[in-house]
């Protein structure tokens, strides 16, 4: 997923000469192709992420478009402050890269869980928060934030994800991607859990429920005419999300539906709760721990619906 | 329109300042007068601007990273033909432009709103970086406080510009001893800055802030390949005005009637 990014940055860096990547020192083996062919607008500003995003925005203000790339955490929390107010008060042409989304680095311990990102990020004024499923939607993002001036988050996952498309769906700013049809329930997921999203589908087709699932890479801005409409056609919506319950999908979901009047669909919820389990834990004991998995989601799902 | 002299400028920007914040009751006097000559200087006889093509993409870069000298800022914005003196009492009205801490949104000639401590170093990184090279060079100003320096994000910016031998960036440390509980030596000493600076890879001068000759050789260069330089202007907090003058309840009073018009007395300026 990174590399797909990155190689969608190079291909823009050809053609905008304003175009820089900005780094933390980090990157290895992902940033190399981009610093070898553009050494002059490829900056290491060292562990430095406060810098990092004060030189991003002075840049953007001064006609560069830029591109900023760390860990999900340091990325963001790091330097929070300086994306709040130098970034998104100045609506700068920085893009925000935090690679390592979710438990992708899960048994590097709690510093590396990257599941508070989106709530905070989408907290703020003024920017896009864009978390793509896999290497084509993450192409997909990159050509069109990058063809935007406004500040926009990505998260990303790491290397290896498994391809939820095979080939290019549409593709829209701000709009969700259906992925599956059905008419049971819907699975709303953003990031890695769409692949656990559409195998909690297959699982529970094989028992004989229709359950649709969509791809959900923007948090912000929010597909709410989507949801609206999903709302009255679903009995059941799950959202699904490798990030903390509050500010995120879930919430975003919740807040739209709780303004719907007449009969609503039941929400069902899956994040991860407030009580955490262990420091060190790998994404797929995380996904299991905390039911974001297929199993979990499937689970969730026949908890709701009377599976006969 | 021709550039006023920087000493009447200084003057016009601590009349302007004391009337601003008596109208808003608004706090930060101290801070803007400790500045007042240095702003001065940079718009009377510094810098490359046209107030009247406030974004000629060739001008020089001024960002005022203590945010909270918003009313001398906007003041020498004002005074210089930016943009009209009337203006200035809308400074922190409700629902008006010109908010208590710098905003760049409406205040034409401002680069960037700043506020939170720590933000322009890293900012005027950026600008420089963008710039340099340039012709004509561009160079970028940043207007930092001393308590600002104790700040870590200020320290990563240090080291960053003497990495990238920013030689079109100047820092400006407004060192009148003083912030928010007390003053500096006593809350978190800096000495020797000027020798922390060159170790980081600047260079560094240290000047009496309100000395205008001074000021202004400290403040012109070329902005050519030399390092950045960081100019340590030492200053009084509360300058101009003698009742007002290294006291640290003036970073949060505003004058009272009365003392407005004692202030405006010892400025020189008719009621």
């Amino acid at each position: 997923m990174r590399s797909a990014f990155i190689e969608a940055v190079c291909r823009a860096a050809r053609k905008n000469p304003q175009l820089w990547l900005l780094t933390a020192d980090l990157g290895y083996s992902v940033l190399e192709s981009f610093a070898k062919s553009f050494p002059d607008r490829f900056v290491n500003v060292g562990v430095a992420e406060q810098n990092m995003i004060g030189v991003a925005a002075g840049l953007a203000l001064s006609g560069k478009k830029v591109v900023t790339y760390s860990i999900v955490n340091f990325a963001t929390m790091r330097c929070l402050e300086q994306i709040r107010n130098d970034v998104c008060h100045h609506s700068a042409d920085v893009k925000i890269v935090g690679v390592g989304g979710g438990y992708a680095y899960g048994t590097q311990g709690h510093t590396h869980h990257g599941i508070e990102d989106l709530s905070v990020m989408g907290a703020l004024p003024n920017i896009d928060v864009v978390a793509p499923a896999d290497p084509i939607e993450s192409r997909l993002v990159a050509d069109l934030v990058l063809g935007t001036n406004r500040p926009a988050y990505v998260r990303l996952g790491k290397a290896g994800e498994p391809a939820v498309h095979h080939k290019d769906p549409p593709f829209q700013h701000g709009r969700v991607i259906r992925l599956l049809e059905g008419s049971d329930a819907l699975i709303i997921a953003t990031g890695g859990l769409v692949e656990e999203a559409a195998n909690a589908s297959g699982e529970l087709e094989r028992r004989g429920l229709s359950v649709a699932v969509w791809s959900c890479p923007w948090l912000r801005p929010f597909d709410d005419g989507a949801l609206r409409d999903a709302a009255r056609s679903f009995p059941v919506i799950v959202t699904a999300e490798e990030a903390v319950e509050t500010g995120g999908l879930g919430a975003i979901v919740a807040r739209v539906i709780a303004g719907l009047g007449g009969e609503r669909p039941r929400h069902v919820l899956a994040a991860v709760p407030a009580t955490r389990g262990p420091s060190a834990i790998s994404q797929a004991s995380a996904r299991a721990l905390y039911r974001l998995d297929a199993k979990g989601l499937a689970e969730r799902i026949s908890e709701v619906i009377d599976v006969s | 329109m021709p550039r006023a002299d920087s000493t009447e400028l200084a003057r016009r920007i601590r009349v302007q300042v004391l009337r601003m914040t008596h109208r808003a009751r608004a706090s930060h006097v101290g801070s803007c007068l400790s500045c007042s000559d240095i702003l001065a200087v940079l718009y009377a006889a510094v810098l490359h601007v046209e107030p009247k093509n406030p974004k000629n993409p060739d001008r020089d870069r001024v960002i005022v990273s203590k945010g909270h000298a918003a009313a001398a800022v906007y003041a020498a914005l004002a005074e210089s033909g930016f943009f009209p003196t009337n203006r200035l009492e809308n400074f922190a009205v409700d629902g008006e432009a010109f908010a208590g801490h710098v905003t760049h949104h409406d205040v034409p000639g401002v680069e960037v709103s700043t506020g939170s401590l720590g933000h322009g170093l890293a900012l005027g990184c950026g600008m420089a970086l963008a710039l340099r090279g340039g012709e004509p060079v561009s160079r970028t100003y940043v207007l930092v406080s001393d308590g600002e320096l104790n700040e870590g994000s200020t320290w990563e910016s240090v080291l960053f510009a003497g990495h990238q031998n920013l030689g079109n960036l100047c820092a400006i440390v407004d060192f009148n001893g003083f912030q928010s509980l007390g003053r500096v030596s006593e809350v978190i000493g800096l000495k020797p800055l000027a020798e922390k600076f060159k170790s980081f890879g600047w260079t560094a001068v240290e000047v009496d802030g309100h000395d205008h000759q001074a000021l202004k050789r400290c403040l012109a260069f070329d902005g050519g390949t030399s390092p950045p330089r960081a100019v340590i202007a030492h200053t009084v907090k509360g300058k101009g005005v003698t009742f007002m003058e290294d006291k640290l309840e003036w970073h949060y009073r505003s004058p009272n009637d009365a003392e407005l018009h004692a202030a405006l007395r010892d400025l020189g300026e008719g009621e």
